[in-house]
């Protein structure tokens, strides 16, 4: 086993970044509806400075988890985003693929 | 989720051992349950389904919604013979996200400066095997052409389920490998399961071709296995 975390495994990764001190919230996609790029269970890690690494969609939502979930390092509080369709919800972004995901996003405690 | 939470996670997915991560999404709290252990009787039914499937979702569990993720071992793949073709398909491995060890006796193959840092052991697979088994989260690729080196593997692979389990050999040396293992017991049926020539038939000719080939093969295996886990490649 190497020392060094692998770069595609988020949790891996999640667990480095807590040992060095960094504050850590992790984002997962708990349900998806129609064409969705990643599955449920997907991972997407983000430090407070919003460095992040693993996916939860094809690239299209990502901006907008990680801001989410540097107010969630912030505050402490979980919460479930959800992302539709671009066009459907133009006020925010969307998945241009056509799907529906919701995310969950949690802070690392402890 | 806690960091001791995350913790007991990474280290089951690092002993290999299948986990489900409860998350009442009320409250955030989650909890891990590695296979095995002893699951709350009210959580039984949704842990016990999520390690069958591998197929993690959110549920209502007593009024409670509830995400359960399921981590499932990542795919491995043995490969025996330190030869050209594992040197090519060690990289493909590591880019594809499996985990990757070549076993070889022969010591001129075995070498770190052929292999860098793959996971390589200048042993005999009857030797590692019994300390490392493998399980049905293995792809097993047997590509010395050396029956003495080749069988025993396979038939240990066909013996633990591993979702995959390829031979390198032209149809001819196949032919007689299937009289070797129909001597030596092994049920037709599970010799049907060995996938040779090994990999799909994309007109492979160079060894990093023929990674290829084997590597987009045991993808299929992967994708395609009976999600009960039952041995890989059943229809």
């Amino acid at each position: 086993m190497s020392t060094e975390p692998n770069v595609l495994d988020p949790l891996e990764i999640a667990e480095t970044w807590c040992s060095d001190g960094r504050k850590v919230a992790l984002a997962t996609v708990i349900e998806t509806w129609g064409s969705a790029p990643r599955p449920v269970g997907s991972h997407l890690v983000i430090d407070e400075e919003g460095n992040f690494q693993g996916s939860v969609s094809g690239g299209c939502v990502e901006g907008a988890v990680i801001a989410e979930a540097m107010d969630i390092i912030a505050s402490g509080t979980s919460r479930i985003l959800e992302f539709g369709v671009a066009d459907e919800t133009a006020w925010r972004v969307g998945l241009s693929c056509g799907g529906r995901i919701r995310v969950y996003v949690e802070r690392i405690d402890g | 989720m806690e960091r001791s939470t995350l913790q007991a996670i990474n280290a089951a997915r690092a002993a290999r051992r299948a986990a489900v991560v409860v998350t009442d999404l009320a409250d955030g709290a989650s909890q891990v349950f590695p296979e095995g252990a002893k699951f709350p009787p009210e959580w039984d039914s949704v842990i016990v389904e999520a390690l069958r499937s591998g197929r993690a979702g959110v549920t209502a569990v007593e009024g409670r919604s509830l995400f359960i993720n399921v981590h499932l071992p990542p795919p491995r793949i043995v490969a025996i013979g330190a030869v050209h073709i594992s040197q090519a398909l060690a990289g493909l491995a590591a880019v594809a996200g499996f985990d990757m060890t070549i076993i070889d006796p022969r010591t001129a193959f075995a070498t770190t400066e052929r292999f860098g840092n793959v996971g390589l052991l200048a042993e005999w697979p009857e030797d590692v095997l019994s300390s490392r088994p493998l399980d049905r989260y293995t792809a097993l690729a047997a590509l010395t052409h050396d029956p003495k080196i080749d069988d025993y593997p396979i038939r240990a692979a066909l013996e633990a389920g591993c979702f995959y389990v390829g031979a390198l050999g032209s149809r001819k040396t196949h032919a007689t490998r299937v009289e070797r293992l129909t001597q030596a017991g092994v049920p037709a049926e599970a010799i049907s399961r060995i996938k040779a020539p090994i990999g799909l038939d994309i007109r492979a000719a160079s060894p990093a071709e023929i990674a290829v080939a084997v590597l987009a093969e045991i993808i299929e295996a992967l994708r395609r296995r009976d999600p009960a886990g039952r041995a890989g490649g059943a229809r």
